[in-house]
């Protein structure tokens, strides 16, 4: 099995890595095409503002690649916002990878401090096997202002002022608005359940 | 529901953490991965690591303990310390911090906070502010880290979380040094003033001694965290009797 995590140039591409290196299984960090494409598993991380990161990646020259995999990807917090069609963010439209249906934008607070930062609780909504182990009202570490809406891809969500997806899946892509590596055990059986998922 | 969070931090000093009482009279209380863990396997929610004589010293965090730290603990941290340029914050975020805070260089360039707010994202940026009451006005100082050197910066602490915030700060943590080390109690009174002027998350840091502590400062100030060293560092409040009895009064906590 190869891991590849997603050089974004754009994400906490360490933390990851170690995430996983505490389940005991070594992730490779890559940002060549043929890499990416050939192996077992992908995760996406990202940071940061979505225009930036999109051009990052199409700088790369990693969007065709990225677009055409069918085995398990993952995409973390901002990569799981760039797996979404597009991103609204401070007025501009970004175009994303388009890899799930649906629109990123802007978490409605209701006048609550934003970003939404720290420990929120899960609701799960459709059963996967990514959701293996974890329990509604199971907590994860989330940091975002923007955020997908609650819809058929959603396997979880979280509230903040407005509820919104915590984890989706369109056919082999996931995606977590938090951090799963800053997530304590809760987050370390989700990262471990996708080594799991079937390919 | 979003859980108030518990924050232990830990003050790094050559490589060891260390605690004193209002900033002054430093003493060892143990190794930063070691204590880090411990905190982490404790229940606790985030971490903060502060060089304390970063800035004074004017060097910059070590990235070596901070890849030590991230490789070592699954929950989130912030590393403090000199962080001057949007380079320096970078390497940082590289070995695996989770976010970085700024304090004396903010007020010598609050352009940083742009910056770094631009390159990194608001969700990285935290600012740390030192604020001291003095005939009843709150004020910012900054070089705090030692106390022959800590200068007056003539900015009012209401109008200094403001542009900040403004400036593309993520998170405001609020050192209330009259309080630091007493463990008399939070700062309640300025606390909720700023909480009112503050868009963004807001930690309270400074004067924590007691359980009742946290809780007012969570019920009354309403701040999204609670930062603490000394009552953690000398078991006073064990983490997990903390969090347990703060959800028994109401407070949404992270068990």
């Amino acid at each position: 099995m190869s891991l590849i995590i997603v050089d974004t140039g754009v994400a906490n591409l360490s933390s990851v890595k170690f995430a996983f290196d505490r389940l005991g299984v070594s992730a490779i960090i890559s940002d060549d095409a043929d890499v990416i494409s050939k192996a077992t598993r992908i995760i996406l991380p990202g940071v940061g503002a979505a225009p930036f990161a999109m051009k990052a990646i199409n700088t790369k020259g990693l969007t065709p690649v990225l677009r055409s995999l069918t085995q398990p990807v993952m995409g973390i917090c901002l990569g799981m916002q760039l797996i979404f069609e597009s991103l609204e963010e401070g007025g501009t439209q970004t175009q994303g990878l388009g890899l799930v249906p649906g629109k990123i934008s802007a978490l409605d607070t209701k006048g609550q401090p934003s970003p939404h930062m720290g420990w929120n609780t899960l609701t799960k909504t459709n059963d996967d096997p990514l959701l293996e182990g974890i329990n509604d009202n199971d907590y994860a570490y989330f940091v975002h202002s923007f955020a997908a809406p609650v819809s058929d891809i959603t396997l979880a969500s979280s509230e903040y002022g407005s509820k919104f997806s915590a984890i989706v899946r369109h056919k082999n892509v996931y995606g977590c608005q938090f951090h799963p590596e800053r997530s304590s055990i809760v987050g370390a059986k989700i990262l471990e359940n996708f080594l799991k998922v079937p390919a | 529901m979003l859980a108030r969070r518990i924050i232990p931090c830990l003050d790094v000093r050559d490589g060891r953490v260390v605690k004193g009482v209002q900033f002054r009279n430093h003493e060892d209380v143990g190794g930063i991965v070691d204590l880090a863990l411990r905190y982490a396997n404790e229940g606790a929610d985030e971490l903060v690591f502060y060089d304390i004589t970063a800035s004074v010293d004017d060097r910059t965090v070590s990235p070596d303990w901070v890849s030590k730290v991230s490789r070592s603990i699954d929950i989130p941290f912030c590393v403090a310390g000199g962080i001057k340029s949007v380079a320096a914050a970078g390497a940082r975020l590289a070995s695996g911090a989770d976010k970085i805070s700024i304090n004396s260089p903010a007020l010598a360039r609050p352009d940083l906070i742009n910056e770094l707010c631009d390159a990194y994202g608001r969700q990285c940026v935290v600012v740390g502010i030192d604020t001291f009451e003095e005939n009843g006005s709150y004020r910012v100082k900054s070089h705090t880290g030692d106390p022959d050197k800590t200068r007056e910066t003539g900015r009012k602490t209401l109008e200094w979380v403001e542009e900040a915030a403004l400036r593309g700060a993520g998170e405001i943590v609020l050192n209330c040094m009259n309080q630091d080390g007493v463990r008399k109690g939070y700062d309640i009174k300025q606390l909720s003033k700023v909480r009112e002027v503050c868009s963004v998350p807001l930690i309270a840091s400074g004067g924590a001694g007691a359980t009742e502590h946290f809780e007012d400062v969570f019920k009354q100030a309403n701040v999204d965290g609670a930062l603490a060293a000394s009552v953690f560092h000398k078991s006073v409040i064990a983490i997990p009797d903390l969090k347990a009895d703060l959800k028994a009064r109401g407070i949404e906590m992270r068990l």
